[in-house]
């Protein structure tokens, strides 16, 4: 496979910046989410985070069960301002 | 050690070496800072000793502002001395660290809020920072996207700015590593015991003796120092933040309003970074997202930029402040314990003080001038009870 190939399309993350964050040490997800930025664009990680698992499995020897997703953020989906500025309907917390 | 395929040192496998000259606990800005500033210095018999990966405390969580507006001199005069460093952090420390001065442009929208806010510029102006007062047409000419009819006044100061966190962790890690400092991840110390002259420090991957220990544990700091019986008042306080999609850059200054703490600036990417001060009585350190946290900030974002009602938000997380009594940090060897140094208490904006607060550690520690600041910021004020309070702290 390519170097080049996309492995986050929402930040323009290649196969190649990957392998060399894994090769900087930084083997897990979270990591290689805040050394390219994969993850963080309006997807949240819904496209790229198993490919990036599938490699940092690989750093490991190719054992998935040290590999954990990285912490999802709310919201869900991106969500307008407005939604949350409406005056309270008793939900909280 | 060993280089990654595009050369760079990578931080260090296995156990940490046995013995060591400092151990330093904590691998934020504020630990790693202290490293390379020490291994600039010749010292580099240095062991950095971080429980997660790097950015993963409060140093990956902020909001990435630096600022020279503050209520009290000493943080007027260090923040300028720190924003002086981070302007030539990049051709130093070989990375980009995104940093744009556009200013730090704040708000008063209560008339009571005027005189505080002039006495504050006046002491900026005194110690050569550049602030002035702006009437809300001024303010309105900067950013016109505010309803100024929510604002009294607001004042500015152009030399403030925004930068990205995360490259600072990795460059003064790399930094450090280049020079043979010992930066170990995953690494976490489980107890500390005085051993003679020196400390043992028992951790997950082993035990070293250092003759000297950091703790620049930040929030996780009262934890550290308890394992040496120091009994510190600093308390972890959870503080939300959240970005945005990106849109085209059209916002100069990171703006703030004075009484809510909202606070928002556009990131190089694009993304509109923001928080606001949400009271939480929660014990201890919480990472949690709050609904609470996107209604407050959305009424007041809403209310003042009317036109960011349609923008979306993209993320929410959370990050410890480390929030002394008074404000400011807590410093230097704790009563009864020599050779144990704090590097802890920086309420929310040891980020953008540790750039100098680790020059002026290293040079003490190095044997060289001992910075007032040592003597200001000792464990023992709040025992004696010498406080001046800093007001302007936000988020």
């Amino acid at each position: 496979m390519s170097t080049k190939a996309m492995i986050c399309r929402c930040e323009d993350v290649t196969l190649a910046d990957v392998q060399h964050t894994i090769s900087l040490g930084y083997k897990s997800i979270e990591e290689v989410k805040r050394y390219t930025g994969l993850g963080t664009g309006p997807c949240e990680g819904k496209e790229c985070m198993v490919h990036a698992g599938r490699l940092c499995a690989l750093a490991h020897g190719g054992d998935e069960s040290v590999v954990q997703p990285f912490t999802s953020r709310p919201p869900v989906q991106p969500a307008p301002l407005a939604i949350f500025a409406r005056p309270d309907d008793g939900a909280d917390e | 050690m060993k280089p990654s395929t595009r050369g760079e040192i990578v931080p260090t496998e296995g156990p940490p070496k046995g013995k060591c000259a400092i151990a330093i606990v904590g691998g934020g800005v504020m630990g790693l800072g202290i490293a390379y500033q020490l291994a600039k210095r010749g010292i580099t018999d240095v062991v950095v000793l971080e429980r997660g990966y790097l950015a993963q405390g409060a140093s990956g969580r902020n909001g990435g502002g630096v600022r020279m507006q503050w209520a009290t001199e000493q943080n007027v005069r260090l923040m300028q001395q720190s924003i002086a460093l981070c302007a030539s952090f990049a051709q130093e420390i070989g990375v980009n660290v995104w940093f744009r001065q556009g200013g730090y442009l704040f708000l008063a929208k209560h008339e009571r809020e005027r005189v505080t806010m002039e006495r504050n510029v006046e002491l900026q102006n005194r110690c050569g920072v550049p602030t002035r007062m702006m009437t809300p047409e001024e303010a309105g000419s900067l950013v016109p996207e505010l309803d100024v009819s929510k604002i009294v006044c607001a004042c500015y100061n152009p030399k403030d700015g925004v930068l990205f966190p995360w490259p600072f962790l990795w460059g003064y890690a790399h930094q450090a590593l280049k020079r043979g400092v010992e930066v170990h991840l995953f690494t976490e110390v489980k107890a500390i015991a005085r051993t003679g002259a020196g400390f043992t420090l028992t951790t997950s991957k082993g035990d070293v003796h250092a003759e000297r220990v950091i703790n620049a544990a930040g929030a996780w700091s009262p934890e550290i120092a308890r394992m040496l019986g120091v009994t510190l008042p600093n308390k972890p306080h959870r503080h939300e933040i959240l970005s945005t999609e990106p849109l085209k850059p059209f916002l100069t200054p990171m703006v703030s309003v004075l009484s809510s703490g909202l606070y928002f600036s556009q990131s190089m990417r694009g993304e509109i970074v923001t928080g606001i001060t949400v009271e939480d009585h929660a014990e201890g350190i919480q990472l949690g997202s709050r609904l609470k946290f996107l209604q407050t900030l959305a009424r007041e974002m809403v209310s003042l930029v009317p036109r960011f009602a349609d923008l979306k938000i993209l993320r929410q997380w959370a990050g410890p402040y480390d929030v002394s009594p008074d404000g400011h940090p807590i410093l230097g060897e704790p009563p009864g314990v020599p050779g144990f140094y704090l590097a802890c208490g920086f309420v929310g904006h040891g980020f953008m003080m540790a750039p100098i607060i680790a020059q002026v550690y290293a040079e003490w520690l190095a044997g060289g001038a001992k910075h007032e600041i040592f003597d200001r910021c000792r464990l023992a004020r709040f025992a004696e009870g010498k406080l001046e309070k800093e007001s302007m702290i936000l988020g």
